[in-house]
């Protein structure tokens, strides 16, 4: 598929020699979301923080196999890492703003990437803030340290700090397992409104959360890629048992 | 025996043992101030020794200590700092690393003499630098290396994986982590380490001995080409060497190297407990 934003082909992924991702070939639409589901230490964490070799940081990460973004090989000796990572964005688990202000917290990032004209930061945090959707709630505190507000909040601020950079992609690892139902809610809502300009992949245990924000869906399994595919039929009517069983819970 | 009678015991023994560390120092310092505090004054802190150091002040010991110390730390803050960055940041788990770790460990086990002795053959002899501020400097640094780099990757160390991944995340080169996400959230940590390293340099005479210090000087040194005066030094030469000093005097001398050790192990103390205070990650 050509006009894929990732196209990979047996991806392997090894911690140590012990194999966590074991032949993963899948593609993933541009301006979509997709959502990965399995069971804990399936390997799909492993899986989406291979796409902005974040997991370049653990000396005993070994992947192969083809893993293509916008037709370029992501893991090719001339790629540009810091770049890459930049266009690819992410949102960890737990919520981790700097200790430092709201305003600092996606100023600073922005800075460090030559950005010195004041202005253009202050509106750059102003619209990264309005598309998180959290504008409304900081705008008179932008000065507050950012580990005072709730997770919710503190999430939505990583988001944001993520969007200033401008990335292509976003990647979302488990983003709303720290918070309470009516944070995720807002969440989502978020990244349903993200998707048309953003491509989305998120990794979830949460299956009724996989299937409200997602349009294709990816089931994993010791370190497989079972079933893939639009999720509503994922969900609705699995191809394979294993799916079967771990959607109607069954294990996992 | 009962449960409670034997916990009884047992807590006993350990406040005595906790007890039995801290009495020798409020001991000491009682001492030092009960029999110095009289000797103390402005005239004592600010002239020259006179009739044979048995009167004046020791103003230029105090100088030469000062020197002495700031100038060391010039050399090993900055060289522990990036030894530690390296160390923490850079260095892979190998044999070099683990071999460079364990050099590290001795170096702070070596006793001070030796390095008095090879500031003496490397940078008094060797780098003809003579017996000065800079070579005793230098030598102080050298001691105080293993406890500034251990310092500074304690602090980088306590500094959450978390940040470097997040900066990494959006983009940020490994430099880049370091100098923003990692470095200012450590620099509490290397200070209160620095400055420790500080306190112990105040109060050294071994590193000193053959490297800077002087008996007497009649004037404060001009440059750091010069000999100097240092108050541990002095402290030893005016207890050993001069007879019919009064006890005073020594207490004195003793009670204001014990007292800008002290002050600098307290703002040590005081710029940790503000850095835990703010630290909320």
């Amino acid at each position: 598929m050509d006009n894929a934003a990732f196209s990979i082909t047996q991806m392997r992924v090894s911690y140590a020699r012990k194999e966590v991702i074991k032949g993963v070939s899948v593609s993933i639409m541009p301006n979509t979301v997709t959502a990965l589901i399995g069971p804990s230490g399936c390997g799909k964490s492993t899986f989406i923080r291979s796409l902005n070799r974040i997991n370049d940081l653990i000396p005993s990460f070994r992947i192969s196999g083809d893993i293509i973004y916008r037709q370029k090989d992501i893991y090719d000796k001339e790629t540009d890492v810091v770049e890459l990572r930049r266009r690819i964005g992410m949102v960890f688990q737990k919520p981790n703003p700097f200790p430092k202000s709201i305003y600092e917290n996606i100023a600073y990032g922005l800075r460090i990437h030559g950005l010195n004209i004041k202005d253009t930061i202050d509106e750059t945090v102003e619209s990264s803030l309005k598309k998180a959707a959290l504008w409304d709630e900081v705008k008179d505190n932008l000065k507050q340290n950012a580990l005072t507000l709730s997770g919710g909040q503190q999430q939505r601020l990583c988001i944001a700090r993520t969007l200033a950079t401008q990335p292509e992609v976003i990647l979302f690892d488990e983003p709303c397992s720290a918070l309470d139902p009516i944070s995720t809610a807002k969440i989502e809502e978020l990244i349903h409104h993200l998707k048309q300009s953003y491509t989305i992949i998120i990794v979830t245990h949460n299956m009724q959360q996989a299937a409200r924000v997602s349009e294709y869906a990816g089931f994993f399994l010791l370190g497989e890629l079972i079933e893939f595919g639009k999720t509503q039929e994922l969900f609705t009517a699995p191809k394979d048992k294993r799916t079967e069983d771990y959607i109607t819970g069954r294990f996992g | 025996m009962k449960t409670t009678t034997k916990q009884k015991i047992a807590f006993s023994i350990l406040f005595l043992c906790t007890i039995m560390v801290v009495l020798p120092v409020l001991f000491v310092l009682g001492i030092i101030i009960k029999n110095g505090w009289h000797g103390i004054n402005w005239q004592f802190l600010t002239t020259m020794p006179k009739d044979g150091m048995r009167g004046g002040g020791i103003y230029p010991a105090i100088v030469g200590t000062l020197y002495l110390v700031s100038l060391s730390i010039v050399f090993s803050l900055p060289i522990g700092l990036l030894a530690a960055i390296y160390l923490n940041e850079y260095a892979k788990d190998n044999l070099l690393t683990r071999l460079i770790r364990l050099a590290i460990v001795n170096l702070s086990g070596v006793s001070s003499v030796v390095y008095g002795l090879f500031g003496l053959a490397l940078f008094v002899t060797f780098m003809k630098f003579g017996v000065s501020i800079l070579s005793g400097a230098l030598t102080l640094a050298i001691m105080n290396l293993p406890i500034v780099i251990t310092a500074s990757r304690e602090a980088l160390a306590s500094v959450p994986y978390s940040f470097r991944e997040v900066s990494y995340s959006l983009g940020l080169s490994r430099w880049q982590t370091i100098r923003h996400s990692v470095l200012p959230f450590a620099i509490p940590g290397i200070l209160t380490g620095a400055i420790l390293s500080l306190a112990r340099a105040a109060g050294e005479t071994a590193p000193i001995l053959f490297t800077v210090a002087a008996f007497y000087l009649p004037k404060l040194p001009d440059s750091i080409f010069d000999q100097a005066m240092a108050l541990p030094y002095h402290l030893y030469i005016i207890s050993t060497q001069i007879p019919n000093i009064s006890t005073e005097t020594r207490y004195a001398t003793a009670l204001v190297l014990v007292g800008i050790v002290f002050s600098m192990n307290i703002i040590a103390v005081v710029i940790r407990a503000r850095l835990r205070k703010r630290k909320k990650w």
